[in-house]
C-alpha cells in the first residue's frame, strides 16, 4: 500500500489575479506503517499537500499514485480514494451537523453507498475506537465537550475504513492531557488496524515524542525527511525557517556547543536526564 | 490572605477594590442547556467562587484544562458576561454598572483565540485605528496613537498593507495595536496563541512582555501551553470553575501531582530538573529555564 506523489506542483488560482504557487516539485512516498509529521510554518504548505493526497485539490502538474494508480487517470474511483486517505481538517469539530452522534459518523458511509448494517456496524466500531461510549450515542453533537466533539469528528472519518489517516493539527486548541488522549488513540489505530498516520503539528515537542518520521516543508516545497532524531540535529537550519527544536534536545546541543561530549540527539526527558546523569557521574568519579 | 480580608471592615475593603486594576469576589457564573423544545435540562456553574485580585502592571496568567471555565471568566473581565453572583471590579468599576461598560471596555481590552475574526478593515492601519474612531478621538490624535501602537507591536512597516497578507502572529499583533489604541490599562489574551505556529507565539509571547514592561500595562494571559506562563509574575490554575492553585510559576510547577490532576503538566525543561534532581545531581526541581538548568550544571 502507498501513496506516492512525482513531482507535483500546485497553484491557486491559475492565471488569476491572486495566482500564488503553493507547491513546488514535491516527490513524497507514504509507505503503510508510517507515523509521520509534517512540520512547517503557516503557509508553508502543509494543509495544501494535505489536500492533494485525498483529491480534494488537483495537482496542477505531476502526477499522484495510489496503490500503484494514477489517480487523475480516467475512470478512477476519487469516492474511493477519500474513504481509503481520510482527510481530517483542522478544528473538525466545527464540521460536525447531524441531530445525533450516530447519525453524524453514519454520513460518510452512507455516501458510500454501503449496506445499511455495514453503515451502522462502521459508525459504531469508530465511535468505540475513539472512545465515545454507547449512551452518548443518541445525544446531539453540539451537547458534547471540546475533546468529545473532536473525537466524534474523528470517528467519521474512520468510519470510511481509511487505510490512510492525515490530519490537519489535530492537536489544536486541545490541553495537555487532551493532546495526550488524541496521540494514544492515533497510536492504538496505527498498531492494532495498521492504519498509517500522516498529521500535522506546530509542537517539535509532540512531533519528537511520536513520530518516526518527520517532514518539513518550507515555502512549498521538501526541505527535510527523515527520523525526527537526524532531522532535529539541524537547529539552525530548522530556526532560520521559522521552526524550532524540542525543549530538552536544546539543553543537550547547549551542552555540546560547551565541548562536552555528551550524546546530543536525545528526543525525550527521560533520554536527556538519562544521558546528564551519565556524563556527571563520570565526572565525579575523574 | 484572602480569608483575613473578608473579614475586613468594608472602608477598608472598598478601598482595596478601588486600587486593584482587577477584582474579582466570590465570582460564579451559571448558564443553562435547554433541549430542542426550550426546556431547561442543566444548570451549569461554570465559575464557581473565584476570588482574583490583579495589581496594575502585574503578568498574570490562568492556565486551566479546556472546560474548567477561563474563558467565561475572561468575558467578566470587559463586561461580555456579567455575573450571576459575586462582582467583578475592574479599575474599581463594578462592572454591571450599564452607564460605565464602555469605560470597563477601554478600560480592559481583549484578545481573542482566532485572529481571522477580529481584523474588520482592508488596511492595517485603518484596522487599529477603529476603535478610538468609535470613541470620538480627535483624527491627528487617532493618527498618532496608529502610529505609536504599531510600533510598540513592531507592525509600523505593514501600516498601509492588508491584513489578509499577514501571519497568523503579525495579525494578532495588530489585533494588539487595535486594543492599545484604545489605551487601556489591561489586556486581556483569551488563548490568543492557540492557532498559531511557534514563530508566531514567540511574536506574541515577545510584545506582550515588552508592553508589559515597557509601557506597564497589566497583561492577563490565558492558555494552556506551559512554557508561556514562566515568565508571569503570578500564575493562577483553573479546575471546575474553581482556582485550584495559585503562586508564582516556580510554585505552582512544583505541584506535579495537582497539575496532573487537572489535565495539565509541567514544562518539559523542569521535567528534565525535576528527573536530574531525583538523580542526585545538583539541580532544584524548580527550574524553568534553559539557562537556569545550565547554571546549576556548572558549565
Amino acid at each position: 500500500m502507498s501513496l506516492i506523489l512525482q513531482n507535483v506542483s500546485f497553484t491557486y488560482d491559475r492565471g488569476g489575479s491572486n495566482e500564488k504557487q503553493a507547491l513546488t516539485n514535491i516527490d513524497l512516498e507514504i509507505g503503510s506503517q508510517e507515523f509521520t509529521a509534517i512540520v512547517g510554518h503557516t503557509g508553508s504548505g502543509k494543509s495544501t499537500l494535505m489536500q492533494l493526497l485525498n483529491g480534494l485539490e488537483k495537482a496542477t502538474e505531476g502526477k499522484i499514485y495510489f496503490h500503484g494508480r494514477d489517480i487523475y487517470e480516467k475512470g478512477f474511483s476519487m469516492k474511493e480514494l477519500r474513504s481509503k486517505v481520510g482527510l481530517v481538517f483542522q478544528y473538525p469539530e466545527h464540521q460536525l451537523f447531524e441531530s445525533t452522534v450516530l447519525k453524524d459518523v453514519a454520513f460518510g458511509p452512507r455516501n458510500m453507498g454501503w449496506e445499511n448494517l455495514q453503515i451502522e456496524l462502521n459508525a459504531f466500531q469508530a465511535l468505540k475506537e475513539v472512545g465515545i461510549g454507547e449512551e452518548l450515542f443518541d445525544s446531539s453533537p453540539l451537547a458534547l465537550s471540546g475533546g468529545q466533539k473532536r473525537r466524534v469528528a474523528l470517528a467519521g472519518v474512520l468510519a470510511m475504513q481509511p487505510e490512510i489517516l492525515v490530519l490537519d493539527e489535530p492537536m489544536a486548541g486541545l490541553d495537555p492531557a487532551g493532546r495526550q488522549d488524541i496521540f494514544q488513540m492515533l497510536s492504538r489505530l496505527h498498531q492494532e488496524r495498521n492504519i498509517s498516520i500522516l498529521f500535522a503539528s506546530h509542537s517539535m515537542d509532540d512531533v519528537a515524542e511520536y513520530a518516526k518520521r518527520m517532514i518539513v516543508m518550507h515555502e512549498g516545497k521538501i526541505v527535510l525527511d527523515g527520523p525526527p532524531r537526524k532531522i532535529f540535529r539541524y537547529e539552525k537550519e530548522l530556526k532560520q525557517i521559522g521552526l524550532d527544536i524540542p525543549s530538552v534536545t536544546k539543553v543537550m546541543h547547549r551542552l555540546r556547543d560547551r565541548g562536552i561530549e555528551i550524546d546530543d540527539s536525545c528526543l525525550t526527558v527521560q533520554e536527556s536526564a538519562a544521558e546528564i546523569v551519565q556524563w556527571y557521574r563520570k565526572g565525579a568519579i575523574e | 490572605m484572602t480569608g483575613n480580608r473578608k473579614w475586613n471592615n468594608g472602608e477598608t475593603n472598598n478601598q482595596n477594590k478601588k486600587a486593584k486594576i482587577v477584582c474579582t469576589e466570590n465570582l460564579a457564573h451559571e448558564y443553562s442547556r435547554r433541549d430542542e423544545n426550550g426546556n431547561i435540562i442543566e444548570i451549569v456553574r461554570a465559575i464557581d467562587g473565584v476570588d482574583i485580585e490583579v495589581e496594575q502592571g502585574d503578568f498574570i496568567a490562568i492556565l486551566g484544562a479546556n472546560g474548567s471555565g477561563k474563558s467565561t471568566f475572561a468575558k467578566h473581565l470587559n463586561g461580555l458576561l456579567y455575573p450571576t453572583e459575586g462582582a467583578v471590579y475592574i479599575d474599581g468599576i463594578d462592572t454591571t454598572q450599564k452607564e460605565k461598560l464602555l469605560t470597563v471596555r477601554r478600560t480592559a481590552g481583549m484578545v481573542f483565540q482566532n485572529p481571522d475574526n477580529q481584523i474588520i478593515s482592508n488596511v492595517v492601519e485603518e484596522d487599529v485605528g477603529f476603535g478610538p474612531e468609535n470613541l470620538g478621538v480627535p483624527t491627528m490624535e487617532i493618527r498618532k496613537r496608529v502610529l505609536d501602537c504599531l510600533k510598540s507591536v513592531r507592525m509600523q512597516s505593514y501600516r498601509k498593507r492588508s491584513p489578509n497578507h499577514l501571519s497568523g502572529g503579525q495579525k494578532q499583533r495588530v489585533a494588539i495595536a487595535g486594543i492599545m489604541a484604545m489605551r487601556p490599562k489591561c489586556i486581556i489574551l483569551d488563548e490568543a496563541t492557540a492557532m498559531l505556529d511557534p514563530v508566531g507565539r514567540l511574536e506574541i509571547m515577545d510584545t506582550i512582555r515588552s508592553l508589559n514592561q515597557e509601557e506597564k500595562l497589566t497583561i492577563i494571559l490565558i492558555t494552556h501551553y506551559m512554557e508561556e506562563v514562566t515568565k508571569a509574575d503570578y500564575v493562577y490554575v483553573m479546575q471546575e470553575g474553581k482556582v485550584a492553585l495559585k503562586g508564582t510559576p516556580r510554585e505552582v510547577f512544583a505541584c506535579t501531582e495537582k497539575l496532573t490532576e487537572c489535565r495539565l503538566t509541567i514544562p518539559k525543561i523542569t521535567q528534565l530538573a525535576q528527573e536530574l534532581n531525583r538523580a542526585g545531581l545538583p539541580v532544584p526541581g524548580d527550574v524553568l529555564s534553559e539557562e537556569e538548568l545550565l547554571a546549576c550544571l556548572k558549565i
